[in-house]
């Protein structure tokens, strides 16, 4: 059984979303993903200050077996990508949810317009995806 | 839905994740891709390889017939229970497939063939086998299992009674024999000392759960996959198939031209390439940026041209990405592998990455 925490948001692409004090948010892969990825050898993350697009293409998690994008799931500017992950992908194994890949200070309108899933409707959506 | 190996619902009570490979649903990890690998490289790890085609051929003329369907020459056998490695070759010298040929009794060999070419392999042969009067059987009654790791061969010995598993123990490499029922091999695909024994399918599961139990780790195809990689070993299919030779597909040393009299499927083909020289080679890559290999990548060879990887992962052992790769016959020692855009730079490496739990290319880490 996969953990989804109740106190994030979700994506159907299976990102999760945290939003922190100073407005930004946290970016990350639901431990589900991870799970499905299997065992992490390479994480790519973007830099400090690209602009993106919701939907866009913007890091890379690489198992032993295959390789997965990871969409930004708000447009904005990335404010960091997690240095942490050059070294230690396998942390997103371990915790997914502390191992967050990117920061992202969403663009004006960009978080009240997203429609995430609550953690409940996670885990009815990964329910029905079987 | 695929077709099952005796031990599928095994490898579901185990927790393995299935896939397809093949036609076959087969387990690609049960838990830990990696941690398999490690089991593999450090002590001993059991695969289920019952999706492999077992074919016994069986005539006066059998050896003859090998002689004539196979690439490298199996008049090299000349003890019962050798096993020879080989390419299946078409008319064209393309590889049809490639597979173990044993030599058991003058009048009986058996072929270890790909799981996903059974059927065109069995064709194949069958419509060949005629004018050599063989008789050719898919022995469908057998199960498979890969025992291999350092620890590999004291572990699988102790499925036997005390004499088999003496006589187990003994076996030279690349030599098997039948044994209280079973024919237990000294052969693998992971660069590490082991058995493959070929079983009744009822005795598989009772013999994977003893393995368990006298700690050989379930294994995975994924760990199959990495392991192989690293040995240096092609994987039908990636690293070679029907549209190239063996000549550049780094199997030149399982083709025997010698003597010139034998006639086999593929050798004109083969003379006439070798008298030219092939224009591409199959090389082992070493990726030095971070990042991972995968097939299909384009590797650029400067003045040389461009080549592609065939087979690409991150190796657990080395913790470094390998690959194997077809590149122009005169590339270089450097190349870079273009992934997702970027040009990331590689090195030309002699395969295997990777022999008896040690990596023997030069890594700066």
């Amino acid at each position: 059984m996969s953990t989804v925490p109740a106190d994030l948001k979700y994506t159907r692409s299976h990102e999760w979303v945290r939003a922190l004090p100073d407005g930004t948010v946290e970016i990350g892969i639901t431990d589900h993903a991870q799970h499905s990825l299997g065992d992490l050898v390479f994480v790519e993350v973007p830099d400090a200050g690209r602009v993106v697009k919701a939907g866009e293409a913007c890091a890379v998690v690489e198992s032993v077996k295959a390789a997965s994008d990871v969409y930004a799931p708000i447009a904005g500017e990335v404010t960091a990508g997690n240095p942490r992950l050059a070294h230690e992908p396998e942390a997103v194994n371990t915790d997914a949810y502390s191992a967050w890949l990117m920061r992202l200070r969403p663009a004006p309108g960009a978080l009240a317009a997203a429609e995430f899933m609550s953690g409940a409707d996670y885990e009815k959506f990964l329910a029905a995806e079987g | 839905m695929g077709r099952q190996t005796p031990l599928f619902r095994l490898h579901q009570e185990l927790g393995a994740r299935m896939v397809d490979f093949g036609g076959w649903d087969m387990p690609v990890q049960y838990s830990s891709q990696i941690g398999e690998h490690h089991a593999v490289r450090r002590a001993a790890g059991v695969f289920d390889v019952s999706h492999m085609c077992v074919v016994d051929l069986k005539g006066a003329r059998v050896r003859a017939f090998l002689r004539y369907l196979v690439a490298n020459d199996v008049a090299k056998l000349k003890v019962p229970g050798k096993a020879l490695y080989t390419c299946m070759l078409n008319a064209q010298g393309g590889v049809l497939d490639d597979l173990i040929v044993y030599f058991l009794t003058e009048s009986w060999f058996r072929l270890v063939v790909n799981a996903g070419t059974r059927d065109k392999d069995l064709a194949w042969i069958r419509s060949q086998a005629g004018a050599f009067a063989t008789e050719v059987t898919e022995r469908g009654d057998l199960a498979m299992l890969a025992i291999q790791g350092p620890q590999a061969r004291a572990k699988a010995a102790q499925l036997l009674k005390p004499a088999d598993a003496q006589a187990a123990l003994a076996l030279e490499p690349f030599v098997g024999r039948e044994l209280g029922g079973w024919f237990v091999a000294r052969t693998g695909y992971t660069g590490e000392d082991g058995l493959e024994i070929m079983m009744p399918a009822e005795d598989a599961v009772p013999a994977w759960r003893r393995l368990n139990e006298l700690g050989v780790a379930s294994c995975g195809l994924g760990a199959r996959d990495t392991l192989r990689l690293e040995a240096g070993m092609n994987l039908y299919g990636n690293d070679m198939d029907e549209n190239t030779h063996p000549f550049e597909s780094g199997l030149a040393w399982t083709v025997a031209m010698e003597p010139q009299e034998r006639a086999f499927i593929g050798r004109e083909a083969l003379a006439a390439i070798k008298k030219g020289g092939s224009s591409k080679k199959l090389v082992g890559l070493l990726l030095e940026d971070r990042g991972v290999l995968r097939s299909h990548q384009k590797v650029i060879a400067g003045a040389a041209g461009d080549g592609e990887t065939t087979s690409g992962t991150f190796s657990p052992t080395l913790e470094r990405s390998i690959a194997l790769a077809r590149v122009p016959a005169g590339t270089g020692e450097r190349v870079q592998v273009d992934i997702r855009g970027k040009l990331l730079n590689a090195r030309i490496v002699k395969p295997p990455f990777v022999r008896y739990g040690k990596g023997l290319v030069g890594v700066t880490s």
